[in-house]
C-alpha cells in the first residue's frame, strides 16, 4: 500500500464515521417511534428493533394529543404570511435603495446595516413591550411582524441581485409611460424570481424552526406552532419517549423531504444568505 | 421608439446613477419623483424602527430603572443594575457555560474546514455525505432537544452503542455540570457543523481550478496547497464564521433550554435573561444584561471587521 491509499482510506474512514455520528442519533429516534409502549416498559434497548416496523400508533396518539394538525396550520399560516412579506418588503426596500438617488439615502442604508449586527435574542426584552402595547402579544401577528420586520439577510440578497438588472431595463419601460410602481411591479419583481427562491427557502426553514419567538409571544395552548407544540410534548408525555419520539420525527420529516428535492437550491440559497 | 430600442441595447454598468435624467419637469411632478423612493421605503423604515431601533433605545433606557415590566411604577435607580450584573457572581457564571461553547465552536469550525476540504475534491459518494453533513442544520432545535435528550438518558442511544463496544457505563451524561455543558455543546456542534462546511465548500468552489493544477504541476502536495491557495481563498468566510461563533456561544438558547432548562450548571445568558424578565418581572435588570451582551457581540464584530476587512459589505 502506498501513503496515498492509507491517506485515501483515512479519509473515507473519517467520512464514514462522521455518517455515523449524524445518523445514528436520528434512526434511533425513528426507531423508537415505532416501539409500544409495552416495549418500551420491558426495557427494549435503544438499538433494537421494534417488534412491529408498521406500528404507526405513536404517530397517531402525537398527531391527535399533542395537538400536532393545529400546530402545523399555524406554522403554515404564519409561514405564508411572513416569508410573502419578508419578499414584499425587502425587494421594495432594495429597488428604493438602489434605483433612486435621494437625500438621507445614505442614512437609510447604514440604518439597514447596522441592524444587521444586533442579535434578535438580545433585544426581545424591550421588543415584548412594544409587541405587547400593539396588542399583538399572543396573537400569530406578534410573529408575523418580527419576521417581516427585522429580515436584513433578504434585503441584503435582493439588493445584489437588483444590481446586476441594467438599469436600461427601467428606462425603456419609463419612456413607454409607467411609473415607478409599474416598473417595480412589471420589470423588477419578475426578473428577481431566482433571488425570491433563496429568500423563500432561507427565510422559510428559519421561520419552520423558530422556537424562541413564538415560545415568547403565544404562550396560548391552541397557538402552538410545531417547535412549541413539540417542546409541550414534555409534560404530558413524560417519560413516554416512543411518543415524543413520534412528535420529533414528524416535525422533522417534512424538512428532509423538502431538503432531498431542493438540495442543489438549498446550498445555494445558504451560501448566499448567510455570506451577507 | 427606435431612439428606445438603442438605448436599451446598450449596456449600462449597473453601478451607474439610475434613474433616467429628463429635461427639468414642472414643480408638482418633481415632488413626486423626489417622494417615490419613500413610499416604497415608508413600511420597511416603519418595521425597522419599531422592532429594531425603538427596542435597542427603550432597553437601554428600561436598564437604569427597576422597572417590573407591569406595574405604572418605574424608579430611576442610576447604574445599579450593572453594578448588580457584575457584583452577583451568580449572575456572572452563565459567561463561563459560554466557553463550553466557544471551545465547542472552535472544534466545529476545524471539522468543517476538514470536510469542506475533503469533499471539494473528487471523492466517492460526494453528495451523499455532503447532504448528511448539511442535514442537521436544517431540522428544528426542539426535535434536536429531543433526540439528544434521549441520546444521553440512561440506557439511551449513547450508553447502548458503548455497551455494543463493550465499555459499560453507567454514567449520568447530563448528570454534573462538567459533563452536561459538554455534552450540550457536542450537540450544538452536531447542529451547526453543517453551516460552517457549506460556507466554507461554497468558498473553496470559487477559487478557479487552474491553482491547484499549477500548484500540482510545481509539486505541491495536499498541505502546500490548502495552505497557500484555500486557506487564503476563504479568508472572509473564516472571519464570518469566527464572528457567528463568538455571538452564537453567547446567545445559546434552545438547545439547553429543551434539555436541561437551564439546570445542573447549563444555565446561557440567554436563558438567564428571560427567566429575569419573563418569571421573575424583572425588566429592568434583564435589560441592563442583554444591553451587556448587545455590546460584547457588537465589539467582537467591530474587532472582526478590522482584523478581516470584508470587502464584500458594500451595501451601499
Amino acid at each position: 500500500m502506498t501513503r496515498r491509499t492509507v491517506a485515501r482510506a483515512l479519509v473515507h474512514l473519517s467520512l464514514v464515521l462522521a455518517t455515523l455520528v449524524v445518523l445514528l442519533p436520528l434512526t434511533v429516534i425513528f426507531l423508537t417511534s415505532l416501539k409500544s409502549s409495552k416495549e418500551m416498559a420491558n426495557g427494549s434497548g435503544a438499538l433494537a428493533l421494534p417488534d412491529d416496523p408498521l406500528n404507526l400508533d405513536n404517530y397517531v396518539t402525537a398527531f391527535r394529543d399533542g395537538q400536532m394538525l393545529s400546530a402545523f396550520g399555524n406554522t403554515a399560516v404564519i409561514l405564508v404570511v411572513a416569508v410573502g412579506g419578508t419578499i414584499l418588503i425587502g425587494s421594495m426596500t432594495a429597488y428604493a435603495i438602489d434605483r433612486f438617488r435621494f437625500r438621507l439615502r445614505k442614512l437609510v442604508v447604514a440604518l439597514f446595516l447596522l441592524a444587521a449586527l444586533v442579535p434578535g435574542v438580545t433585544t426581545q426584552v424591550a421588543t415584548f413591550q412594544i409587541v405587547n402595547s400593539f396588542g399583538m402579544f399572543d396573537s400569530l401577528w406578534a410573529p408575523i411582524a418580527l419576521y417581516m420586520g427585522t429580515d436584513i439577510v433578504s434585503i441584503y440578497i435582493f439588493l445584489q441581485f437588483i444590481r446586476s438588472i441594467p438599469v436600461s431595463l427601467d428606462e425603456a419601460a419609463r419612456l413607454d409611460g409607467a411609473g415607478a410602481f409599474t416598473v417595480y411591479r412589471k420589470v423588477i419583481l419578475p426578473l428577481l424570481k431566482p433571488a425570491i427562491a433563496t429568500v423563500v427557502i432561507v427565510k422559510g426553514i428559519n421561520v419552520y424552526n423558530d422556537f424562541y419567538i413564538p415560545f415568547l409571544y403565544m404562550p396560548s395552548e391552541d397557538l402552538g406552532v410545531i417547535s412549541t407544540s413539540l417542546f409541550r410534548f414534555k409534560g404530558p408525555f413524560g417519560a413516554h419517549w416512543e411518543t415524543i419520539s413520534a412528535g420529533a420525527v414528524l416535525v422533522i420529516l417534512p424538512t428532509l423531504i423538502v431538503f432531498l428535492f431542493l438540495q442543489r437550491f438549498i446550498y445555494n440559497g445558504f451560501t448566499r444568505g448567510a455570506t451577507k | 421608439m427606435t431612439d428606445t430600442t438603442r438605448r436599451a441595447a446598450r449596456p449600462v454598468p449597473p453601478a451607474a446613477p439610475a434613474g433616467p435624467k429628463r429635461a427639468p419637469a414642472p414643480r408638482g411632478a418633481r415632488l413626486s419623483r423626489r417622494l417615490t423612493p419613500w413610499l416604497f421605503l415608508i413600511a420597511p423604515l416603519a418595521l425597522l424602527l419599531t422592532f429594531t431601533y425603538a427596542p435597542i433605545a427603550n432597553m437601554v433606557a428600561y436598564s437604569f430603572t427597576d422597572w417590573d415590566g407591569v406595574s405604572p411604577e418605574l424608579n430611576y435607580t442610576g447604574t445599579e443594575n450593572y453594578t448588580e450584573l457584575l457584583t452577583r457572581s451568580e449572575l456572572f457564571e452563565v459567561f463561563l457555560v459560554s466557553g463550553y461553547y466557544l471551545v465547542a465552536s472552535v472544534v466545529q469550525i476545524v471539522l468543517a474546514l476538514y470536510f469542506a476540504t475533503v469533499l471539494s475534491f473528487d471523492v466517492r459518494f460526494r453528495s451523499f455525505f455532503k447532504g448528511v453533513l448539511f442535514f442537521p442544520y436544517l431540522i428544528n432545535g426542539v426535535a434536536i432537544g429531543f433526540v439528544f435528550l434521549y441520546f444521553f438518558q440512561d440506557g439511551g442511544t449513547l450508553d447502548s452503542v458503548l455497551s455494543l463496544l463493550g465499555v459499560e457505563s453507567d454514567h449520568a451524561w447530563l448528570g454534573t455540570p462538567f459533563s452536561a455543558n459538554t455534552s450540550l455543546a457536542g450537540v450544538s456542534v452536531w447542529r451547526y457543523l453543517g453551516l460552517n462546511f457549506v460556507l466554507f465548500l461554497g468558498a473553496i468552489q470559487s477559487i478557479p481550478g487552474e491553482l491547484y493544477e499549477a500548484a500540482e504541476i510545481d509539486g505541491a502536495g495536499r498541505w502546500h496547497q490548502f495552505r497557500h491557495i484555500i486557506a487564503p481563498g476563504i479568508k472572509p468566510v473564516l472571519g464570518l464564521s469566527v464572528v457567528l461563533s463568538v455571538s452564537g456561544s453567547l446567545s445559546v438558547f434552545e438547545i439547553p433550554y429543551v434539555m436541561t432548562g437551564g439546570a445542573t450548571g447549563t444555565e446561557t445568558f440567554v436563558i438567564q435573561t428571560v427567566k429575569l424578565a419573563f418569571q421573575f418581572n424583572k425588566t429592568g435588570l434583564a435589560s441592563a444584561a442583554a444591553v451587556v451582551l448587545l455590546l460584547i457581540v457588537l465589539a467582537v464584530t467591530w474587532v472582526q471587521r478590522r482584523i478581516v476587512p470584508d470587502e464584500k459589505v458594500d451595501l451601499v
